[in-house]
């Protein structure tokens, strides 16, 4: 395995796949969450499936665009998103309606209102979050190793995140505010992960100072595969019970886990090594 | 020596086996109970199901003057919530201008919403029907001690009014006193359509003026407690600002404890494929890890439950994100001792240089992730942060049983079966150059 050989290949792989994530990004935009655009969510246990049209009868009423899902097993849950800041008193008539026509428990319900300037602000708060904690990272990276390895392992978590976007925009998984904790976990991993190539990279340049940067990667690498894959599978099998047994909810915020340990994994091993390879190579050319 | 070692090795096992067997099922010795792990955790609203809104209000004030209003407004929903009769509530200042309001099982959450955000649910109203004050006009109320015509100590209820309400009481005090019935010349304070006192501004007749100064009192024998009672209940009717609601979210019980037993469930099956895995893949090294992976949820748990973390179902994800990292120290740490293996060292050797050689790269990955765990709790709201904290113990809980207890348990197991066969320890027999 060469990775520094073929590093344009898993170069060009990203760049495909992050520009056609922008290219609907920029045609069809993100699906938001209403926590991102404001607007009510009722989810409703209705024990069975209840037809869309049987459901808009009653919902129409209020918002005529509202958008209606099944969720659970069996499809017996019922979502119903709107755009519009329902009254609380809108929500306990769609719930009572309901549960009137089909005998439901009027308990079984949970709903969620947000304002829509409530998203704006998680947005910009997130963003605030990951400019600090990158700071932070290649200050402690640039400390414990050398400035070369932090800037490579930042871009490689900038990849990370755009991947993410990319896939999030692609298949059109709601942007909700689950999409920042997530976004966020897979920075801590794959810098994790990516920290893992460096340090050995670091001890093998001082054992074999002699060794060609080239070998000196493909054999950090080759040296930590197994851990780099024993770990991502350990954790992808962890997310991916999640996201089996996992509630609506859960699922929600699952499944960009699972897209993001395996981008954070390739990157790591694909991205980070031959950018810090080439950092590394192009000092060395301009010093001679 | 050996036998030594064996010994505690066999009771380090039966220590953890019963620790999970009281987690899952809780034991009670006379009056001490530990309840089982599923009881002790606190839920955080999404799973034990209830009602949160956020608050915000509409406000131009800044610094102190802001900060106080939030204060003022805090205990007064503070009162308003009591008088539901919540267990528990948790109302928070979030930002500068917001309050967060989580109340827990109840049984009416529309109404609690109503009533927590209400800005003028206090009202003044004259025997015309005229509304001559709102809750909003009042600034302030309070027991207070006046002498009266006769000379005597009497308990009074204060009233401090706004300008608009200064304005207004003096318009309606001014046309009261003409009026000759002492029917006509009350001004009913009603709070949530019940009558809470009605007092009757003096006559003209009786020296009773307008009053201008927004600074009345209302008189009627009271005792000093149904005086702070009224106090109290004017105060609460009194938002000093208009607050709008931003989010609400309400979570049926059911739905919330779903979501709860689900995820125990997927967090039970990830442990027991992991634990697997890794006996597969790493043979003796491989149990010590999942010992470790045990002891490392306890920990987790326990502290989350020490802390009174709330869990919700973000928190979730972390943990059990972090789970699945707990294992990567030892990972690490294993990959390690299988090299040193193969380039000859005794198995002894082989776990310690294995250990030594991790611990650079074991530290430097937990601690840059750690990083982004502490920024995640100090930026993040709501959920985030709750995933923030789980994250935070998670990676510390797993670096402390990685690097102290695998090692530990690592060292005695060697002891115990005598380091001879290494393929038990994960390496291939063939020594590799």
């Amino acid at each position: 395995m060469n990775i520094i050989k073929n590093r344009k290949i898993f170069t060009v792989c990203s760049i495909v796949i992050i520009a056609v994530g922008l290219i609907m990004f920029f045609v069809k935009g993100f699906n938001y969450g209403i926590d991102f655009t404001g607007g009510t969510l009722i989810e409703i246990n209705t024990g069975k499936f209840i037809p869309v049209d049987e459901v808009r009868e009653i919902t129409d009423e209020y918002d005529k665009s509202a958008s209606i899902l099944h969720g659970g097993e069996n499809k017996s849950q019922l979502i119903i998103k709107s755009t519009l800041d329902f009254s609380n008193n809108t929500v306990t008539d769609i719930v009572n309606n309901l549960a009137e026509k089909y005998d439901i428990n009027n308990k079984d319900f949970q709903s969620e209102k947000f304002g829509p300037f409530m998203g704006k602000e998680i947005r910009n708060k997130a963003l605030l979050s990951i400019l600090i904690a990158t700071v932070l990272m290649l200050m402690y990276i640039s400390w414990r190793f050398e400035f070369d390895f932090g800037l490579a392992a930042i871009i490689a978590l900038l990849h990370d995140v755009l991947i993410m976007i990319a896939v999030y925009s692609i298949f059109r998984i709601p942007v909700n505010s689950s999409f920042i904790a997530a976004i966020l976990t897979i920075l801590g991993y794959s810098i994790n992960d990516t920290i893992v190539i460096f340090d050995r990279i670091r001890e093998e340049s001082k054992l074999y100072p002699k060794e060609s940067i080239e070998n000196l990667v493909n054999n950090s690498v080759k040296k930590s595969l197994t851990r780099t894959i024993n770990t991502s599978l350990t954790t992808l099998i962890a997310v991916i019970v999640l996201y089996i047994i996992g509630v609506e909810d859960i699922k929600v915020l699952a499944l960009p886990l699972i897209v993001g340990i395996i981008t954070g994994t390739y990157s790591s091993i694909f991205i980070a090594s031959p950018i810090w390879y080439k950092l590394k190579n192009r000092k060395i050319k301009t010093a001679k | 020596m050996k036998s030594k070692n064996t010994i505690l090795l066999v009771l380090i096992f039966s220590i953890v086996i019963g620790s999970i067997f009281i987690s899952l099922n809780g034991i009670k010795i006379g009056k001490y109970e530990i309840p089982k792990i599923k009881d002790a955790i606190d839920l955080g609203l999404d799973l034990a199901g209830g009602v949160y809104v956020v608050l915000e209000a509409q406000t131009n004030a800044k610094g102190i003057e802001l900060q106080k209003i939030m204060e003022q407004t805090k205990v007064i929903i503070d009162e308003r919530v009591n008088s539901l009769g919540v267990s528990e509530p948790n109302i928070t200042i979030e930002g500068s201008n917001r309050i967060r309001v989580e109340l827990a099982g109840i049984d009416d959450p529309q109404k609690a919403i109503e009533l927590i955000g209400k800005t003028a649910q206090l009202q003044f109203i004259d025997p015309n029907k005229n509304i001559v004050l709102t809750g909003k006009n009042v600034v302030g109320s309070e027991v207070q001690y006046h002498e009266n015509q006769l000379g005597q100590q009497e308990i009074v209820v204060s009233l401090e009014l706004d300008k608009e309400g200064t304005k207004n009481f003096a318009e309606a005090t001014g046309r009261l006193t003409l009026e000759k019935n002492i029917e006509d010349r009350i001004i009913y304070i009603v709070l949530d359509d019940q009558i809470i006192s009605y007092p009757a501004v003096q006559s003209a007749e009786e020296g009773g003026t307008a009053i201008t100064d927004g600074k009345a009192v209302i008189t009627g024998s009271f005792t000093l407690e149904e005086a702070s009672e009224l106090a109290a209940l004017i105060r609460a009717g009194a938002l000093p600002v208009e607050m709008k609601e931003l989010q609400t979210s309400i979570i049926g019980p059911t739905l919330g404890l779903e979501a709860y037993e689900k995820s125990l469930k997927a967090v039970g099956i990830a442990l027991i494929i992991i634990m697997v895995f890794m006996v597969i893949i790493y043979r003796i090294p491989g149990l010590i890890a999942s010992i470790g992976l045990i002891i490392y949820t306890l920990i987790t748990v326990f502290t989350m439950s020490a802390l009174e973390v709330k869990l919700t179902l973000p928190g979730i994800a972390g943990l059990i994100l972090s789970i699945g990292m707990a294992v990567d120290a030892n990972v690490i740490i294993f990959e390690r001792i299988k090299e040193e293996i193969k380039v000859g060292k005794t198995l002894r050797t082989a776990v310690d240089a294995g250990f030594r050689r991790a611990l650079t790269s074991v530290m430097d990955s937990n601690i840059t992730t750690l990083i982004a765990g502490v920024v995640l709790y100090y930026f993040g709201i709501g959920p985030i942060k709750g995933f923030g904290v789980t994250l935070i113990i998670g990676i510390i809980a797993s670096m402390l049983t990685a690097v102290i207890i695998s090692k530990y348990l690592l060292k005695l197991m060697v002891s115990v079966t005598g380091g001879k066969n290494t393929k038990l320890y994960g390496a291939n027999s063939e020594v590799k150059r």
